[in-house]
Order: structure tokens, then C-alpha cells, then sequence
């Protein structure tokens, strides 16, 4: 059974009034529980509106959300529920910082959940394990941090929830290369160790074509490709059209394939090509010897 | 959503009014308050709605924002009528049990009715047809002999307009706060007043700390362009006066003319 299944979603903000607009229309998706799945689209397409709706932060204009099966919106008292099965990491996420140290502040969801103390402090240490928080951090002031350590803050704060599906909407924005690799690198392993959901919102289709397995690309408030990652990197024209940029590895195979060179048109990351073209080039090699 | 609240009620638009010079629109308003409160004598209230209701009809502003802007003070209306009709005396009218209302209580009692709606209508006019920043800068010039005595008058005014500025800005942020706390199983919604109060620490403390920084990087980006207060500044937009401001306060004037020759010539009814 899909872990999160959309029929119809169609959100609008600020209806009734001149600024009315469909930011997302008529989604339907169905998200299987373990997937890791890379969110793409252009700037206003709609993803942030999108994935709001899955912890039941929005509630759709027309259209049904199910998570684990049930309908989310049909008992609304119950939403909170919702919030600690699919958990949602924001854009910017380290301005939600609030307690005076570390610990506290990624405790505040476990304890909204109504654990136990020893659960809590289990599921804090375990949550700053996993995105690389040094134990001496933990009695710091948050706003003592540097940026990138806030972000992982947060990020722990989200994952001691434990849910079932974590959602992160840019979680590299604004870092440095090596910051980037190491949270993403963080995500991965949680999700291969723990067989979590995740989506990954993200501009980089570098990031997205090297960690994910599925890509979503949305395209003014629609969902235009839902699928593997090669099956949508081979449609690199159409992803282009929509004005966003493919891997450049891919753009490079692409451009040789159509001038005739007996390469594979979807080539997404550094390694591929590589295998590809050490193959291509011993054949060319034996050729001319 | 907290996005829908509006503040500084701008109704953008193209009419005489919306061009007036907000200089002008302001000393014009502050003339009809004084009137409204001179009238002392129905036929000259009468003067003041007749006004009140061509301001509107050229601001092009919609009929229905008259009762939009009159429902916060819905109370007072209520209480000032009430007080005014069972507690004037005079001539009784009406009487049963401990009802009194007597003519003058009656009258008087319609008379301050009309008063407040006129005043809250009329004030609400310049706020729909000037920009906050436009009446902001209208203040400033106008209160600009105060400098004299050393009011800060000039900081006074970009306090307003900074303020004006970051209120949607801070709306903003609150809302996206409030959610990502709510993702981490916030809840905002129930329990009795001590457990609301302590919910609303983990947004505000996040709201207070990115003001703060807000606040600082504005001062940062304004030092450096050399900002320095009201010294030498000179303006981008001129605020100048044209013959459709002298029309305004002619029109002003002799309205306020005509409330004052009716006090003076018609018999005083109360
Ligand atoms: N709170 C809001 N009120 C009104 N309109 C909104 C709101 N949030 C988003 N929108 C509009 O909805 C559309 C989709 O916005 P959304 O934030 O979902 O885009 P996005 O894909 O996340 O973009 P980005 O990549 O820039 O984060 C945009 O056109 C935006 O203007
Ligand atoms: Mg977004």
C-alpha cells in the first residue's frame, strides 16, 4: 500500500479574492513507503505548496491526501497525528530555533509526541548522532552555532520524531559544497539504514541525480514526470523546455548522442560517464590498433 | 490565514482624491473633524453627510468599505446612543417604568450617532485613498516646524515607514514560524489560557530573534549609503500642490463656511 496517495489535490491561496491562483492542480501521486524521491521544478511550480499538504499544513482547495491509507482530513482534531507520521523539514529551517540549548530545542517534537523521558533522550542522542552533531554541541545555545550546524540542528530535530516519511524541502540552500555532500550524505544513510520515505526538494539536479531514486518534476502547479531517475534524465529536451537545467553530465551525453557519437543519451552522474566512456574509448582504441 | 489581516487600509486607485497631495488630504480632514464638531444644528449635519457622501462618490471607493471601516467601533456607536437617549433630560417623550427618553435625549442621541459615523467615514477616506508611505510623508512635512522645539521629526516618520514596510514581512515569517512549528507537533489550538500563552514561546522567540536581525542588517545597509538622519537629505518625491488641492480646500471651506453661517443664522433645536 502506497505510504502517501494524492487524488485530485488542487490547492489555491487566497481564494474568493482578485489574487486567486491554483498553486498546485490536480495532483495525483501515490508515494510507495521506502521510496527516495527527488522533488524538482522551476521556482513558484508549486513544490513547497505541494509537500505542505502531505503533513496536513494545507488543506486542499478540492482533492483528497491519504497517508498509510486514511484519509487525513476526514477527522481534522487528529491531524496532529499526521504531523508526527510524515515529517517536514523547511526551507531556512534553523529560524525555528527557540530553546536555550541544543538538546532542548531537538527534544521539542519527541516531547510534543508525549514520550517518555527515557525515549526522548534516546531519540535526541540518536537523532544528533545521525546528522553528525558532536556530543559537546548538545548544552550549546543554538544561535551559537554555525550555520550549517543550525541546519543540522533542525534537521535532528525532525528526524527525532522518528517519522515514517521525511520530507526536506532545500535542505542544502545556502551551503558550501562540502556542508551539502555531508547532509545529503546525512539523508541517505538514514534512509538505507532506517527504510524511511523521503522526499528531497532540491534545485540541484546534480544532487538530485545522485542521490534519489525517483524523480518528481512539477511544472506550474502540475506534476509533469514522476519516475526513475534515468527515465527522466533521458528526457533531458523536455526538462529543458521547462526551464530547468539537467545534470551537465547529462547535457554532454545528450549533445554527443545527437551529433552521431554511439553514446547513451541518459548519462546522469560523473561515475556513469566514466564507465561509459572507458568502455567507448578501449573499443575506439582496439579499433585503430 | 494571518496574511489576510491588512494594515494601513490602501485602496489603490486613480481619482482626484487618490492625487490630492497627502499635505493636503490630511489639514482637509483634520478640518471636517473640526467641523463635525461644531455643527450644533441638524441642517448642518446635514451639510457634512452631503460632503461626506461626494468625497466618496469621486474617490471611486466601494459603498461597502463605509461599513467595513465602521464595524470595529460598532460598540461605541451603540453605548454613546444608548447613553445619550436614556440619560439626557429634557422634555419627556417617553416614559414607562425606568425608561426615560426625553426629545432632547433623542436628539442629541441621532445628532452624536451621525457625528462618530461621519468622523470614522471621513478619516477612513484619506487612509483608503493615501499610500501609508505618502501619509507618513505627509505628516513629516506637515509637522516639520516642531523641529523648531527639537521634536525628531524626521525620525519619527522613518520609524513609521520602516514599521510600515516590515509589517507584512513579519507577518510573513510568523506564518512560516507558526507552521514549522506545528510540523514538529506544535499545538497552537487547544488547552486553557496558561497553555496557549506557553505555545506561543516557540514562535516567538524565533519572530523576536529574526526581527532583531532584521533590524540590525537594515541599520548596516543604511549606514552604508551614508545615511545620516535629516541632514542635507533631499527628497525623491517632491510633494508640490496643484490647483486641484486649492479646489479641494476651497470646496473645504466653504463647506465648513456653511456649517458655521447655519450655527450662527438658524435657531439652535438643542
Ligand atoms: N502563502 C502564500 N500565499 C499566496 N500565494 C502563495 C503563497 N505561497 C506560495 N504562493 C504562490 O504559489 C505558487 C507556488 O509557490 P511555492 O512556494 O509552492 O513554489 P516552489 O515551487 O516551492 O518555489 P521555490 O522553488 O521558489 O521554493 C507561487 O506562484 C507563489 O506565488
Ligand atoms: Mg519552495
Amino acid at each position: 500500500m502506497s505510504v502517501i496517495k494524492t487524488e485530485h489535490l488542487t490547492h489555491t491561496y487566497s481564494q474568493g479574492t482578485s489574487y486567486e491562483q491554483a498553486a498546485v492542480s490536480d495532483v495525483n501521486l501515490e508515494i510507495e513507503p521506502g521510496e527516495l524521491i527527488g522533488v524538482i521544478g522551476h521556482t513558484g511550480s508549486g513544490k513547497s505548496t505541494l509537500i505542505q499538504h502531505f503533513n496536513g499544513l494545507l488543506r486542499p482547495t478540492s482533492g483528497k491526501i491519504y497517508v498509510d491509507g486514511e484519509d487525513i482530513w476526514e477527522n481534522p482534531k487528529e491531524i496532529r497525528r499526521i504531523r508526527f507520521k510524515v515529517g517536514l523539514v523547511f526551507q531556512y529551517p534553523e529560524y525555528q530555533l527557540f530553546e536555550d540549548t541544543v538538546y532542548k530545542d531537538i527534544a521539542f517534537g519527541p516531547k510534543n509526541m508525549g514520550l517518555s523521558e527515557e525515549e526522548i533522550d534516546r531519540r535526541v542522542k540518536e537523532a544528533a548522532l545521525f546528522v553528525g552533531l558532536k556530543p559537546h554541541h548538545m548544552e550549546k545555545s543554538p544561535f551559537e552555532l554555525s550555520g550549517g550546524q543550525k541546519r543540522r540542528v533542525a534537521i535532528a530535530g525532525v528526524i527525532a520524531m522518528s517519522p515514517e516519511v521525511l520530507i526536506l524541502d532545500e535542505p542544502t540552500a545556502g551551503l558550501d559544497p562540502k556542508g551539502r555532500e555531508r547532509i545529503l550524505g546525512q539523508i541517505l544513510e538514514y534512509h538505507r539504514e532506517q527504510k524511511k520515505t523521503i522526499l528531497l526538494v532540491s534545485h540541484s539536479m546534480e544532487d538530485v541525480a545522485k542521490y534519489t531514486e525517483k524523480v518528481l518534476v512539477m511544472n506550474h502547479g502540475k506534476v509533469a514526470m514522476f519516475d526513475e531517475v534515468e527515465k527522466v534524465f533521458s528526457r533531458s529536451r523536455e526538462i529543458e523546455a521547462m526551464g530547468l537545467a539537467v545534470p551537465q553530465v547529462s547535457r554532454v551525453f545528450l549533445s554527443l548522442s545527437e551529433k552521431g557519437w554511439p553514446v547513451p543519451a541518459n548519462v546522469y552522474t560523473v561515475d556513469q560517464a566514466k564507465t561509459v566512456l572507458e568502455k567507448i574509448l578501449k573499443q575506439g582504441g582496439s579499433a585503430n590498433a | 490565514m494571518l496574511k489576510d489581516i491588512t494594515i494601513g487600509q490602501y485602496f489603490p486607485g486613480k481619482s482626484v482624491l487618490h492625487r490630492l497631495d497627502p499635505r493636503m488630504k490630511i489639514l482637509l480632514t483634520i478640518g471636517y473633524i473640526v467641523m463635525l464638531f461644531t455643527v450644533s444644528n441638524p441642517l448642518g449635519l446635514c451639510v457634512g453627510i452631503l460632503f461626506l457622501i461626494f468625497a466618496y462618490a469621486i474617490s471611486g471607493i466601494p459603498p461597502r468599505m463605509i461599513t467595513k471601516s465602521l464595524k470595529p467601533v460598532i460598540p461605541i456607536i451603540i453605548f454613546t446612543t444608548v447613553l445619550n437617549m436614556f440619560f439626557v433630560k429634557g422634555d419627556p417623550l417617553f416614559d414607562w417604568w425606568i425608561i426615560h427618553i426625553s426629545r432632547q435625549g433623542l436628539l442629541t442621541a441621532v445628532v452624536m450617532t451621525i457625528r462618530i459615523i461621519c468622523l470614522i467615514a471621513g478619516t477612513s477616506l484619506l487612509t483608503y485613498t493615501t499610500s501609508p508611505i505618502a501619509l507618513t510623508d505627509g505628516l513629516e512635512r506637515l509637522m516639520k516646524p516642531l523641529k523648531k522645539i527639537h521634536f525628531p521629526v524626521h525620525e519619527l516618520s522613518m520609524m513609521m515607514t520602516i514599521a510600515l514596510r516590515f509589517i507584512p514581512t513579519l507577518i510573513e515569517e510568523t506564518d512560516k514560524i507558526m507552521n514549522a512549528q506545528k510540523a514538529r507537533g506544535a499545538d497552537l489550538e487547544s488547552g486553557g489560557i496558561m497553555q496557549r500563552a506557553k505555545a506561543l514561546v516557540p514562535i516567538l522567540i524565533p519572530l523576536f530573534v529574526s526581527a532583531f536581525r532584521r533590524a540590525d542588517e537594515l541599520a548596516l545597509a543604511m549606514e552604508c549609503r551614508c545615511y545620516r538622519g535629516d541632514a542635507g537629505r533631499t527628497r525623491m518625491k517632491q510633494l508640490h500642490y496643484s490647483w486641484q488641492d486649492g479646489v479641494a480646500a476651497a470646496m473645504t471651506v466653504a463647506c465648513i463656511g456653511a456649517v458655521i453661517a447655519v450655527n450662527i443664522f438658524a435657531p439652535v433645536m438643542f
